[in-house]
C-alpha cells in the first residue's frame, strides 16, 4: 500500500484550532529548582508542598528513563515549559471566562454538553483550571469537585491525608516529574453512602507550543459511595515536541465504587506519559475505562491496587495507533488480599504502519489466595505496515487463586468484508462497521456522548482509502 | 424487466479453473435452478457473479441489462441489484444485525430510511419469517444457528429487494417448518422484476419453489437445461446417467473449492 501523505486526511480538524497567547504568566523553558520554587509561590502553597516538590525534583532528575517499553530518548527536557497560567482567577461563571479561551471551549461544545448532561464540569485549559462550574445536587449531596489547587488550599486535611499515597513521587521518573511541577487537575471526595446518578467531567487541553502539561488528579470515594468521572482529552496539533506526564491518584474506600473514564485525544506529537493507579480497599470497585486514540508516544497502564478482602478491578483499554504513533498501554491487577478479582480487556487496532502494543501485569501476592483474574487483549491489524506486541507478565505467588490470559491477532478478513460488501457497503463502510464492532466491547462502556464521539472520531480517522 | 447474461465464462480459485465457459441467460419473473454433484463448480459461479476475491474471472462476461458486471467492485454488484444468499454466512461481532441492516438498506438510498419505516419493514419480515424478535438486536450472525443464519439471509434478500438473488444452498441447515417458511419468503418475492438463481442438492427445496429452468452444471460447464422433468430425473436417479452421456463427474474428493469460505475462517483463527 503506498501512502500519500498529502491524501492524508487530519483526523480531528475540527478540534485543531490555535488560540493567540493569552497566558499572564509562563515560566521559562526547562527546568530547575528555582522554576519549582517560582511554581510554588505563585500558587502560595504551604510549606509541605514546597518540600514536596523538592524532593521530587531531585528523585526526578537522579532518576534514569525507564529502559522498558517505548524508546523515548528523543525527548529532551530542556525544551519544555514547566508552567503556564492563562488567566488570573477561577471563575465559576461562564460569562467571565475570557473569550479566546470560551470560543476554544465552544468549539469542543462544552456548555451543550453541560447543560445536556454534565452534573460539573471542571475543564482545564493550560495548566489552570479556568471554568469549574457544579450542579447544585452534586453540591447539596456534599461531593467536593475543585480544580486540585483549591482542593489543596480549601480541604488541606483531606488532601494531605491521601495525596501520594496511592503513586508516591518516587514511583517513576514522569511521576516525579509530576510531582515537581504538577498544577491543574482535579480534586474529588465523595462523602460516606453517597451516590451520583450523572458522571462528573473534566476537560483537558495544551495549547501552547511545547508546553508540558502536568496535571495531578486526587479522587477520593468514601464508604459506600459510587461515582463516575470522565475526563477528555483533545489538543490541538503542533510541530514541536510536547509533553504530558499526568498523576491520577484514586482512593477506593470500603464497599465504594469508582468509574474513571478517558479518551486521549492527544494531537499527534505529544508524549503522554502518564500514572494512573487506584488503591481498592475491602469490597470495594475500581473500574478503568481507557481509550487511547491520539499522541505521539503513549504509555500508560492503569492500575489497581487491590489492597482490600473482595476488592475488585476492572480495566476495558483500547488503542488505535496511526502511522507515526506508538502507543504502549494496558494495565496492571496488583492482588495484595484474599477473595480479590480482576479483569482486563484489551482492543488494539494498528493502521498505516502504526504500532500498538498490549503491555499489561496481573500478580496475585502470596496472601491474595481464592483470587482470580482473566485477562483478554484481542488486536486488529489493518495492514501490512502496521504491528503490535502482546507484552503479558502473570505472576501467581500463591497456590489457590486463578488467572486466565486470552489473546487473539487477527487481520480483517477478506470473507467478512465480502460479506458486507455485498449487501452494498462500500470497502470503507465495510471496513470502518468490522472496526466499530471489535471496539464495541470498549464504547458501550461510554456514556452516550462519548461513545458518539468516539465513533466520529475512529470514522475520521479510517477516512480515504484505509486498507489495501 | 431485467437480463442477466452469462457468457463463456472461466473462473479459476488458486491455480485451478473451476468454470470452463458457462453461458446462462436469467430474465426477472424467472427462477432457475443449477443442480450438479459437490465440486463441479455451483457456489463458484454464485460467487464469481457477486465478485468474490478468491474467484478469478479469466475470461468471458457478465452483464446486467447491458451494464459490465465485471467491472463492478462487490459493493457496486449489490447496489445494481444483485444479491447473494451464502452458504456460510460471515459473523461480525459487536455490530447488531439492525445496525447492519439498517446501513444495508441506505447504502442503496438517496436519503437514509426513517427509524420508524425501518422498524416497521424490520418486524414485519421477521414476523413473516417467523423469526425471534432478539435477532435484530444481536450481533450479526454471531452464535446464530445454521437455520437462523440462513433465515437472516432470506431477511436481508427481502429487506434490500434486489432485481437477482443468487441463492447459495439456502436450505441447507433448515428443518421442515424452516425450508417452507423461507420458500414462502422466495416465492412471495416472485414477480416480473425478481429473477433467482437456486444452488440445490435436495429436490424438497425446488418443489416448494419451482424453478422455471433447470441447468446441470457438471466440471464447470452447463451440460444440460430443461425444465422440472431433470429435477425429478436427478433426482430418482442420481447423476449417473449423466457419465452414460459422455461426461465425466468431478470426483467427490476435489470438493475442496465449495468449502474455500470455510477454509478461510479457519486461517484467520489459527494464523491470523
Amino acid at each position: 500500500m503506498a501512502i500519500d501523505k498529502e491524501n492524508i486526511p487530519t483526523n480531528h480538524a475540527e478540534y485543531d484550532f490555535i488560540d493567540e497567547d493569552v497566558s499572564v504568566f509562563k515560566t521559562p523553558k526547562g527546568l530547575n529548582e528555582d522554576i519549582v520554587r517560582e511554581i510554588s509561590r505563585i500558587k502560595n502553597e504551604p510549606e509541605w508542598m514546597l518540600e514536596y516538590r523538592l524532593k521530587s525534583l531531585k528523585c526526578f532528575l537522579e532518576k534514569p528513563m525507564p529502559s522498558w517499553g517505548v524508546d523515548l530518548s528523543q525527548m529532551n527536557f530542556d525544551e519544555y515549559v514547566y508552567y503556564n497560567r492563562p488567566s488570573d482567577n477561577l471563575t465559576d461563571k461562564w460569562e467571565e471566562v475570557p473569550e479566546t479561551i470560551k470560543e476554544t471551549f465552544n468549539k469542543l461544545g462544552i456548555p451543550e454538553a453541560e447543560q445536556h448532561f454534565l452534573a460539573g464540569a471542571s475543564a482545564q485549559y493550560e495548566s489552570e483550571v479556568v471554568y469549574h462550574n457544579m450542579l447544585e445536587e452534586v453540591k447539596e449531596k456534599g461531593v467536593i469537585f475543585l480544580d486540585i489547587d483549591s482542593g489543596l488550599r480549601e480541604y488541606p486535611e483531606i488532601f494531605k491525608k491521601y495525596f501520594d499515597t496511592v503513586i508516591p513521587y518516587y514511583d517513576n521518573k514522569f511521576s516525579a516529574l509530576n510531582g515537581a511541577v504538577w498544577s491543574g487537575g482535579s480534586f474529588i471526595y465523595v462523602p460516606k453512602g453517597v451516590t451520583l446518578e450523572k458522571p462528573l467531567q473534566s476537560y483537558f487541553r495544551i495549547n501552547s507550543e511545547r508546553m508540558a502539561q502536568f496535571e495531578r488528579t486526587l479522587i477520593i470515594v468514601d464508604e459506600g459511595s459510587d461515582i463516575h468521572y470522565v475526563e477528555g482529552c483533545t489538543a490541538p496539533s503542533y510541530s514541536k515536541d510536547s509533553l504530558h506526564a499526568g498523576v491520577v491518584e484514586i482512593v477506593v474506600l470500603e464497599g465504594a465504587k469508582c468509574r474513571y473514564t478517558t479518551i486521549q485525544n492527544w494531537s499527534k506529537n505529544i508524549y503522554n506519559l502518564v500514572t494512573q493507579r487506584a488503591k481498592v480497599f475491602k469490597n470495594g470497585s475500581m473500574e478503568w475505562v481507557d481509550g487511547n486514540i491520539g499522541s505521539l508516544v503513549t504509555m500508560k497502564y492503569p492500575t489497581c491496587l487491590l489492597a482490600g478482602e473482595g476488592a475488585k478491578g476492572t480495566c476495558i483499554t483500547i488503542a488505535v495507533a496511526d502511522e507515526c504513533q506508538i502507543l504502549d498501554s494496558g494495565s496492571k491487577m496488583i492482588h495484595l488480599a484474599k477473595n480479590t478479582s480482576s479483569q482486563i480487556i484489551s482492543k488494539s487496532i494498528s493502521r498505516r504502519g502504526g504500532k500498538v502494543n498490549y503491555r499489561g501485569l496481573v500478580r496475585h501476592n502470596k496472601n491474595a489466595t481464592n483470587s482470580k483474574s482473566k485477562v483478554e487483549c484481542d488486536t486488529l491489524i489493518l495492514d501490512e505496515l502496521s504491528t503490535s506486541d502482546t507484552v503479558p507478565t502473570n505472576m501467581m505467588l500463591n497456590n489457590d487463586s486463578l488467572i486466565e490470559h486470552e489473546a487473539t491477532v487477527s487481520k480483517v478478513s477478506e470473507d467478512q468484508l465480502f460479506y458486507l460488501m455485498s449487501r452494498g457497503l462500500t470497502k470503507q463502510q465495510a471496513t470502518e462497521m468490522i472496526v466499530m464492532g471489535f471496539i464495541e466491547p470498549f464504547s458501550r462502556e461510554l456514556p452516550m456522548e462519548y461513545a458518539v464521539e468516539l465513533n466520529q472520531l475512529i470514522r475520521l480517522d479510517m477516512g480515504e482509502e484505509s486498507i489495501g | 424487466m431485467s437480463t442477466l447474461v452469462i457468457k463463456d465464462l472461466h473462473v479459476e480459485v488458486g491455480e485451478k479453473e473451476i468454470l470452463k465457459g458457462i453461458d446462462l441467460t436469467i430474465q426477472t419473473g424467472e427462477v432457475h435452478a443449477i443442480m450438479g454433484p459437490n465440486g463441479n463448480g455451483k457456489s463458484t459461479l454464485l460467487s464469481a457473479i457477486m465478485g468474490h476475491p478468491k474467484y478469478r474471472v479469466t475470461q468471458g462476461s457478465i452483464e446486467l441489462d447491458g451494464q459490465d458486471v465485471l467491472a463492478m467492485s462487490v459493493d457496486e454488484r449489490s447496489r445494481a441489484g444483485l444479491f447473494l444468499g451464502m452458504q456460510y454466512p460471515q459473523e461480525i461481532p459487536g455490530i447488531t444485525n439492525s445496525d447492519f441492516l439498517k446501513a444495508a438498506m441506505n447504502a442503496r438510498l438517496e436519503k437514509p430510511i426513517s427509524l420508524f419505516q425501518f422498524i416497521r419493514a424490520l418486524d414485519k419480515n421477521i414476523a413473516e419469517l417467523d423469526m425471534d424478535e432478539n435477532l435484530a438486536h444481536r450481533y450479526l450472525n454471531e452464535g446464530f444457528s445454521g437455520g437462523e443464519k440462513k433465515r437472516n439471509e432470506i431477511l436481508q434478500m427481502k429487506l434490500l429487494q434486489p432485481r437477482f438473488a443468487l441463492l447459495d444452498e439456502i436450505d441447507s441447515g433448515l428443518d421442515v417448518d424452516a425450508l417452507r417458511v423461507v420458500s414462502e419468503a422466495i416465492n412471495s418475492m416472485r414477480n416480473d422484476h425478481f429473477g433467482c438463481v437456486m444452488v440445490s442438492h435436495y429436490e424438497r427445496l425446488f418443489e416448494l419453489v419451482p424453478p422455471t429452468h433447470v441447468h446441470v452444471l457438471i466440471k464447470g460447464q452447463v451440460v444440460m437445461s430443461g425444465g422440472y422433468e431433470l429435477i425429478e430425473k436427478i433426482d430418482q436417479e442420481g447423476y449417473e446417467w449423466i457419465k452414460e452421456l459422455g461426461y465425466e463427474l468431478e470426483s467427490q474428493e476435489e470438493r475442496k473449492p465449495i468449502i474455500l469460505e470455510n477454509c478461510g475462517r479457519k486461517d484467520n483463527s489459527y494464523h491470523g
